[in-house]
């Protein structure tokens, strides 16, 4: 029951959300700030996650390829699928969720507990458009980037493992790479990043939105948020792959 | 002039306030005072919108809070300040920023017209040349002053102030009662404090109301409350030994 409530909330929130701003201007300038806050300030662990992790499948790929019927491109070929299907998507958005959700969910639960929220209410101002439309707006703009830069720097990451280990030649490597490359699986890719932007965003803030308390209740809202963002996206991500891949 | 009219208010099987009416006069600081837990803060977020009531009504000159569609209410809230127990600043503004706000948000001044403002409320608060600051880097006295400012930006035509004395020392909480009582006559404000500091009752109370088990328990002026024979009452007023000592003198 009382799901069916959060998530009846949920929507009532969203309804508000994107109600007409009150002042264009402010609003633009703290979507500015926002993707600075959200989006720029996540580059370096987005960068770091992203070698690793296409060097990690690079590697696997490379000591899983015991029979040599198998050709060595197939380690760039199998590299790059994972990376642009699911890795940079999928797992770069859960670490998203981790960190920009839980700094989303802190903020808006901090300001509801220090009756900041209620100040802006008081004022006239729609404290929900105002507080959640601009990382909205900023998150669903700036995380496709993210994700293309974090598709490019898997695939140096994977590049670099297998090359300068001996396990493939850079010839294989990069014609693996560019080998069956279908335009339509970035499409997906991005459409399914945009759609985890706007998950990240919204459930950590209903979850800051609606904290109730003190300190210790704006940390519970932030774990909720992360695990609760990173379920739906999990969900998400299964449903869009139904529905735009097969 | 604010009416609060048979307002009822539950949460859950928990009734906090029961067929409350009160009426509060502009140019003049009406008090809310009550022990707590007895609906002092329920009642005020009631009034000011932020809890919807149950039955009843408010009227703002006349104006009904309660059949207002969201829009009305929006335009009814620029005219209501609020001074918060914690202040309630944006920690992530400065100070100026801070009482700009409502002014970037509601106005079409120029940003040199803003700070003209921000600077004459800063200075009205006695605050003058603190622009900068960040509300980190303020104490809770100056904290409530730029409340004040912020909450005076706009020329409300209500003010409301809840608990203004919390957490300050005394002298700090005399220069606030007086400059909530000094801006109360200045702008001629209806100005709402809800308060269970007595200091706060003699200072600055014109008109006082008793909030107990959630009803209106009693209602005067101070003079009145200090000569009352009610027991409630004066178990709040007289619960303290330096309160009992100045009923003995007044008496005698």
């Amino acid at each position: 029951m009382n799901y069916i409530v959060n998530i009846g909330k949920y929507f009532q929130m969203l309804g508000q959300v994107f109600s007409k701003p009150e002042r264009f201007k402010v609003y633009y300038t703290r979507t500015m700030n926002e993707i600075v806050t959200i989006g720029v300030n996540s580059l370096a662990i987005v960068a770091i996650l992203s070698v690793f992790m296409g060097a990690v499948i690079a590697l696997q790929t490379a000591s899983n390829m015991d029979s040599p019927l198998l050709p060595k491109y197939t380690i760039g070929y199998i590299t790059r699928s994972s990376t642009i299907l699911e890795f940079s998507p999928t797992i770069i958005s859960l670490i998203l969720a981790g960190k920009v959700g839980s700094n989303i969910a802190s903020e808006i639960g901090t300001m509801r507990v220090t009756e900041q929220i209620d100040a802006l209410e008081i004022m006239g101002v729609n404290s929900r458009s105002f507080l959640i439309l601009p990382k909205i707006v900023a998150a669903m703009s700036f995380f496709p980037f993210l994700i293309i830069i974090s598709m490019g720097l898997s695939l140096l990451g994977g590049y670099a493992s297998v090359v300068y280990s001996g396990l493939s030649s850079h010839e294989e490597f990069v014609f693996g790479i560019r080998s069956f490359f279908k335009t339509s699986d970035i499409v997906y890719a991005l459409v399914k990043t945009v759609c985890f932007a706007f998950i990240i965003v919204s459930v950590s803030s209903y979850f800051g939105y609606f904290t109730k308390g003190g300190a210790l209740d704006v940390g519970k809202s932030s774990t909720q948020a992360v695990v609760w963002s990173s379920i739906v996206i999990l969900l998400a991500n299964f449903v869009l792959t139904q529905l735009i891949l097969l | 002039m604010i009416e609060v009219k048979n307002v009822n208010k539950s949460f859950g099987e928990n009734h906090v306030l029961h067929d409350f009416n009160a009426k509060f006069e502009a140019g003049q600081v009406n008090l809310i005072i009550g022990q707590s837990g007895q609906g002092k803060s329920v009642l005020a977020k009631c009034i000011v919108g932020l809890l919807e009531v149950d039955s009843g009504s408010v009227l703002y000159d006349g104006r009904d809070f309660s059949q207002m569609n969201r829009k009305e209410r929006k335009e009814i809230r620029k005219e209501i300040g609020m001074l918060f127990q914690g202040s309630a600043l944006f920690d992530s503004l400065t100070v100026e920023e801070n009482i700009m706000f409502p002014l970037k948000m509601f106005t079409q001044q120029s940003k040199k017209e803003m700070q003209k403002r921000a600077d004459f409320c800063l200075e009205r608060v006695n605050l003058s040349g603190r622009n900068k600051l960040l509300p980190a880097e303020c104490s809770g006295g100056m904290k409530k002053r730029i409340a004040i400012a912020r909450a005076i930006s706009m020329n409300p035509k209500y003010l409301f102030c809840d608990e203004p004395n919390s957490g300050l020392d005394p002298s700090t909480s005399i220069v606030i009662d007086n400059l909530i009582k000094e801006i109360t006559y200045e702008y001629n404000i209806n100005t709402v404090v809800i308060t269970h500091d007595m200091n706060s009752v003699i200072e600055v109370g014109d008109h006082i109301v008793f909030i107990h088990t959630g009803r209106n328990w009693w209602s005067g002026t101070k003079e009145e409350i200090i000569k009352t024979d009610n027991k409630e009452i004066n178990d709040f007023v007289y619960a303290s030994s330096f309160m009992k000592e100045l009923k003995e003198k007044l008496i005698s």
